[in-house]
């Protein structure tokens, strides 16, 4: 790929980006969040026309239309949010696209052929899996396999890896690292994209680094991870949040014996114990899709409760409205803020008063007080430091930290007994992720109770004081943040001593 | 590497309680009623079931109150198998519900007056089919858009556009098969509007529906008035399709006249059913179909030509509706008038839910509704005490009761209804 420049609108995704791929190499595209990895590769793959530039295969350029010609020119990439038909097999998935027919102009499908195919190239390169499966009863890290033999059968000599391990348990990463090794064997090219930083220098050959849509350098698997780091981020981060030891006090909330189904009706927390003590944070970690979320929308009352008791403070909640929690003392940072916590279409002012709007300063028994949201608003504006042009703007024009520091900012102008954070910094850039870490803490400091919910490891690493891993709907264990990784790992994958 | 195998998650258990048990409880409950207020009111005068298409010739004889009581009991027993069991759903419900309208015949025939006492169920199938006929065509209009993933409010309009040009074609050709090649056009053009407003311009699928078919109805309305009404011998007096009798088959019993002294309607629909229903599931159009119904960025990424394909299965429901359309004007007794598919185009919408958007589901959903239909003309026809105007709100009923009672959660195609962007 050679000066692969792409814009949306004022916003360089891509700015003149060179990458060169070896056959048989596993090259790595290492950069955070929002670095323009995942754009670099939609480009690749055809789904994204480039403003400049151009793409070489063996030498000669190739213009992509769309994923057809990228499949011709042997591209097959494996997305970040997998690109499967819920309720189709495993084979029906691999053959969508490229059917194998039985002749004639009717174009009755061969499912026994695609059957085969399924299983010739799974046992080819190692990927067990029942082609007659329907998908979405398949674990996450079998889909991957699906979508890997979808790109395979397909002829694919280069291999998109788009966050693989992102939904992966530490057993079902190795699994994968391993499979790649194996393609690589084979001669497969692989662009495998990540922001952790253990598995790149675990597998790759050649690591190049992205920051804000410009090749920052490529650096060698044994290079330093702090080294890396750097790159990746543009200055030394610490990881750690520093934070002075706990003072645990009284509990303030507690959850006994708790039970919650999802949306399609399976038991999604299956009998939860926690309790959450005042200038504590609690953090759970695990797999995302493991009951966190359902655990999460249960105690904020978003969610029925099957069966168990959540209490604040002694008073029991279980069964409040979403509300009459939030007036109860508890602030609530939802996992997806494009869909929970913020109103896409409102103004970073109007988003500040969600929860407010209908007490004083800002309204009254009829009208809003328009002027007492816009002085609150600019007030929380330079308090948060989010950035914007005004305070009228719509929250969808901010960035992703933005966006973000404004639901803190609101939900943390309360006085709070307890704080839910679910996935506080996902999809939000460095500078953010301290700030709002920092948020947490203060608030822990002030007496709050502080419940963290995170996929990322290291994220309930640096802000817990206590970590509470949760398995298929259970919590495994309770543990220390200074826990080894590995038998964190373990629990995380359910294996419990 | 080994496969990592995870026992399934264990469904909230919803107790002894089930959906399945309530309804068996229900239908004891039915059945009950149909022993004893059928068994009550049945008179002790023979009711005749005639198996051939009119009163006359064979017919199975039993005594009403006696009929009434032992279908009313079967009907109980079978729903007091489901209540305990809790499996089979739908051959227990099936045979229940049957046995509640036997019951239900005995009374109604037992009581005519004089020697009015037959009813001919060569008829009886014959007419629910013939009545199901534009839900059966609307109701896969319906199957074809829907699981490309366009919703499709609109085959009351489709219905409309394809009986007026039936009509209207159909006369002036002095042809039938011009009648329906024109039905089919009237209704692909308003599936064009269809396809370009939602697929195109990215319109609310839903209201785009209801929009078209209210300027389908208004324009038939308005073209009528216009050409038709002033000249109705030019313009309105289509040709009926002729009904093709086969012989020795035709004297089947029951199912004879149903199926083998048909019109050209009842074998297009047959064929249809079976048609869509292989395409869906057995070829590559199906499987491209039902993925961009339900995963469009899947097929996306896959090469998969995802509005065109929509376009195509739009284009293609408007032609099935529109032939649906013609049964109107090509196959009853009355010319076009304005507004004569009165809502039956909604009713094949339901027909298409309570199918769960399965081609054969469909049909036999349409079925259900053309047999409530056939049902009230028929009691009518035997002097029944009960009013006209309950007996006509029967198939509505039957609509209400069987989505919103039987069909339980439904899950439409997951991209049903949602415009696909590129990019």
């Amino acid at each position: 790929m050679r000066g692969i420049t792409k814009r949306f609108g004022d916003l360089v995704a891509n700015d003149h980006i060179d990458l060169i791929v070896e056959p048989g190499e596993i090259h790595a595209l290492l950069g955070e969040n929002g670095a323009g990895k995942s754009t670099l590769m939609n480009v690749l793959y055809g789904l994204l026309q480039p403003d400049e530039g151009e793409i070489l295969v063996d030498g000669s350029p190739l213009k992509l239309k769309g994923p057809a010609d990228a499949i011709r020119a042997g591209i097959g990439m494996v997305h970040q949010h997998f690109m499967l038909v819920p309720v189709f097999t495993v084979a029906e998935n691999v053959i969508l696209g490229a059917e194998p027919t039985q002749g004639g102009p009717i174009g009755r499908l061969s499912l026994d052929q695609a059957r085969r195919e399924v299983i010739e190239v799974s046992e080819r390169y190692g990927l067990p899996v029942d082609p007659d499966a329907v998908v979405e009863d398949l674990p996450v890290g079998v889909q991957q396999r699906v979508e890997i033999i979808k790109a395979l059968t397909r002829d694919a000599e280069l291999l998109i890896l788009d966050e693989p391990t992102a939904v992966l348990t530490p057993q079902e990463t190795d699994d994968l690292l391993e499979v790649m090794r194996g393609l690589k064997e084979s001669g497969k090219s692989i662009v495998f994209i990540s922001h952790k930083l253990r598995e790149v220098k675990a597998v790759a050959d050649l690591i190049t680094v992205i920051r804000r849509g410009k090749v920052v350098g490529t650096a060698e698997p044994s290079a330093a991870p702090s080294e890396l780091a750097e790159m990746m981020v543009g200055r030394s981060v610490i990881l750690t949040v520093s934070k002075e030891p706990a003072r645990p006090a009284d509990p303030v909330l507690s959850v006994s014996e708790l039970v919650v189904a999802d949306d399609r009706e399976h038991r999604a927390v299956a009998g939860v114990d926690l309790e959450v003590r005042a200038g504590e944070v609690l953090g759970i970690a695990g797999v995302q899709g493991n009951g966190q979320t359902e655990l999460v929308e249960a105690i904020m009352g978003l969610r029925k409760v099957m069966g168990g008791r959540i209490t604040l403070q002694g008073i029991d909640i279980t069964t409040m409205s979403t509300r009459e929690t939030l007036d109860a003392g508890v602030g609530y940072i939802p996992e997806d803020r494009s869909v929970d916590g913020l109103v896409k279409e409102f103004t970073v002012a109007e988003n500040l008063v969600l929860d407010a709007y209908r007490r004083a300063p800002y309204g009254g028994r009829i009208a809003l007080n328009l002027g007492g949201i816009a002085a609150s608003a600019r007030e929380k504006i330079s308090e948060y430091d989010i950035r914007v042009q005004s305070h009228e703007q719509p929250i969808s024009a901010l960035s992703g930290g933005n966006q973000q520091k404004v639901i803190v900012a609101r939900e943390m102008s309360r006085p709070l007994k307890l704080l839910v954070a679910a996935q506080p910094t996902r999809g939000v850039d460095v500078g953010s992720i301290e700030f709002i870490h920092n948020r947490v803490i203060a608030e822990r400091d002030a007496g709050a109770a502080v419940l963290v919910v995170s996929s990322e490891l290291d994220e309930v690493l640096a802000l817990a004081d206590r970590v509470a891993v949760m398995y298929r709907g259970r919590i495994l264990a309770t543990v220390a943040p200074d826990t080894p990784r590995d038998k964190l790992g373990l629990l995380m994958a359910g294996v419990h001593d | 590497m080994t496969a990592t195998t995870v026992p399934g998650v264990s469904g909230v258990d919803s107790g002894f309680w089930t959906r399945q048990r309530k309804t068996g409880v229900v239908l004891v409950a039915l059945g009950l009623i149909a022993a004893v207020v059928f068994g009550l009111l049945a008179t002790s005068k023979a009711a005749r079931f005639a198996v051939g298409e009119t009163t006359s010739g064979f017919a199975l004889s039993i005594p009403g109150t006696l009929g009434a009581v032992l279908f009313g009991v079967l009907a109980i027993a079978a729903g007091a198998v489901l209540a305990a069991t809790g499996r089979r759903f739908g051959l227990w419900t099936a045979l229940s519900l049957a046995a509640f309208v036997a019951s239900f015949l005995c009374w109604q025939v037992s009581q005519a007056p004089g020697t009015l006492n037959t009813l001919a169920l060569g008829n009886l199938a014959k007419g629910s089919l013939e009545l199901s006929l534009p839900l059966v065509l609307g109701a896969l209009g319906g199957v074809l858009c829907e699981r490309s993933g366009v919703v499709n409010v609109a085959i009351e309009g489709q219905f409309i556009a394809g009986a007026f040009a039936a009509a209207m074609f159909g006369t002036i050709a002095g042809s039938i098969w011009a009648g329906i090649i024109a039905a089919s056009i009237g209704g692909l053009l308003i599936s064009a509007l269809l396809a370009v407003l939602a697929i195109r311009y990215l319109v609310d699928q839903v209201i785009l529906g209801i929009v078209l078919n209210v300027f389908a109805l208004s324009l038939t309305a308005f073209l009528y008035e216009q050409f038709m009404q002033k000249n109705q011998d030019a313009f309105n007096k289509p040709p009926r399709v002729p009904q093709w009798d086969i012989p020795v088959l035709g004297d089947i019993p029951i199912i004879g006249p149903t199926l083998f002294k048909a019109n050209i309607f009842v074998y297009v629909a047959l064929a249809l059913v079976v048609a869509i229903h292989f395409g869906l599931f057995k070829t590559r159009w199906g499987l491209r179909t039902r993925a961009v119904g339900e995963h469009p960025t899947a097929a996306d990424t896959l090469g998969v030509k995802v509005l065109g394909l929509r376009y195509r299965n739009v284009l293609l429901a408007g032609l099935v509706a529109g032939i649906g359309g013609a049964t109107f004007t090509l196959l009853a007794t009355t010319n076009f008038n304005k507004g004569m598919t009165s809502g039956l185009g909604f009713i094949a919408l339901a027909a298409l839910i309570f199918g769960r958007w399965n081609p054969v589901g469909a049909f036999l959903a349409a079925l259900f509704f053309g047999f409530a239909n056939q049902l009230a003309f028929s009691i009518s026809a035997l002097n029944s005490p009960i009013p006209t105007q309950f007996l006509s709100m029967l198939p509505y009923v039957a609509t209400i009761v069987a989505v919103a009672g039987l069909v339980g959660r439904v899950r439409a195609p997951a991209a049903d209804g949602k415009p696909y962007v590129y990019g």
